[in-house]
């Protein structure tokens, strides 16, 4: 990754020049330029992404700020509208295996949505650079779950009453025939699904990672359940935030276009690797690169850049 | 399983909302590349604006708004429309996911259901103007 401070200059000095194009005010690249190169990053994001399952998402916005100079809010607009187009086409898959829970990830559905809401209206009351910090946070908290790994759930063997009057326990296919299990920790899942809900709207992002610690670390739910119940449950998340963001004008169509198409064919590639090999070395580059990204929003943050 | 069984089974459900999902995905995603092939042809050469914050034209904010530009063959209208029906993709999801309740007679989630879609739709009625 080049170093942040440079193109950060270069753009300082088209601003102060008067000149309203990214980067350099001599060399102004165009329209063209610029769409390709951003759906290049954006499909290496999707495949890197979807490859080592972290989500591309996450790395979009510090790719389109840092790197190419674009308003952290027009960054998290292009970035919602590939978080709800890689959900959506990954769920497609999903779905038919039989591995989501649907009663329970309708259930959360409830804090997600909600908690999108309140995301996306603070999104536009609280300034850029509180968000860019944020967003640093965040990256700094996925990689650190990235390197960690999952421990093997230790599914409840005793029925919750929440979750049994919810009918929230069900099952999933193993090679073994149909396995069931039991949901607990209702309140608590419920609460960290709000915030993952409020992450996802104030940033533009899927907030997987703490989707998933939600099912898999309180409520005990199986791994593979919880992936893929979390993955069906982003896009509708998401689409809770596009429409205020669409009414707020975040989302640029010239910048969500090659955003949008790069995540898509990125992942697409990526999740077609995936079932062949286990990357665990692409894992912890992907990591490392995305704690790079956390430490750079959060310095360019707090210096006022973003 | 605590549901009781019906004639449509999870199944049959789980294949359809699959289908409906990645029909979303691929209909949108076309939408959009013949809407950036244009805009490219007709902007290409234009000098990206990002750095500064302008907020999109009111046109391009709302339902109406885009299809007024989609009338008039304005490419990013058009990818704006491809994107609309992109955040519409999981609103169908949860409109069929409600059918679909209803169909198991499981009132508490129809109920359950029903909230999510208020919200998502409470989110798009800015937009809807």
């Amino acid at each position: 990754m080049e170093g942040g401070a440079t193109i950060r200059d270069m753009n300082n000095a088209a601003v102060e020049g008067g000149a309203t194009g990214c980067f350099n005010k001599e060399k102004i690249m165009s329209i063209d330029v610029f769409s390709i190169l951003i759906f290049v990053g954006s499909l290496t994001a999707g495949f890197l992404g979807a490859l080592t399952g972290l989500g591309g998402g996450v790395v979009i916005v510090p790719l389109l700020t840092l790197v190419f100079g674009v308003d952290i809010r027009y960054a998290i607009g292009a970035s919602l509208v590939s978080v709800i187009a890689t959900s959506s086409s990954a769920a497609a898959a999903y779905v038919k295996e039989g591995f989501s829970n649907i009663r329970l990830g309708m259930f959360l559905e409830m804090a997600t949505t909600f908690g999108a809401l309140i995301g996306a209206t603070l999104a536009g009351m609280i300034s850029t650079q509180i968000i860019a910090v944020i967003f640093g946070i965040v990256l700094l908290y996925s990689a650190y779950l990235s390197t960690r790994g999952h421990s093997p759930a230790t599914t409840a063997d005793t029925p919750d009453f929440l979750a049994n009057s919810l009918h929230l326990d069900s099952s999933y296919p193993s090679s073994n025939g149909l396995v069931s299990y039991h949901v607990r920790a209702i309140p608590t899942g419920f609460s960290l699904m709000f915030l993952a809900g409020a992450l996802s709207g104030l940033l533009g992002i899927g907030s997987g990672s703490v989707k998933v610690l939600a099912m898999d670390q309180a409520m005990h739910v199986p791994f593979k359940v919880s992936t893929t119940t979390s993955n069906f449950m982003i896009g509708v998340t998401a689409a809770a935030s596009a429409g205020i963001y669409l009414t707020r004008g975040y989302i640029d169509p010239g910048l969500a276009m090659p955003v949008m198409l790069g995540v898509v064919l990125g992942s697409l590639f990526g999740s077609r690797v995936l079932v062949s090999s286990k990357p665990r070395l692409l894992r912890i580059i992907f990591a490392g690169v995305i704690l790079v990204l956390g430490l750079e929003m959060i310095y360019n943050g707090l210096m006022g850049w973003l | 399983m605590n549901h009781k069984k019906t004639a449509i089974s999870d199944a049959r459900i789980d294949e359809i909302i699959g289908n409906l999902l990645r029909a979303g995905v691929i209909i949108s995603s076309l939408i959009v590349l013949i809407g950036g092939g244009l805009y490219l042809t007709r902007h290409g050469t234009e000098a990206p604006d990002y750095h500064i914050f302008h907020g999109e034209p009111s046109d391009l904010r709302n339902v109406l708004g885009i299809m007024k530009e989609v009338s008039t063959f304005s490419s990013r209208g058009m990818i704006q429309f491809g994107l609309l029906v992109l955040i519409a993709t999981p609103v169908m999801r949860v409109l069929f996911t409600v059918v679909s309740f209803t169909i198991q007679r499981d009132r508490v989630y129809v109920g359950v259901t029903l909230i999510v879609l208020a919200v998502l739709l409470f989110s798009l009625s800015g937009a809807s103007r």
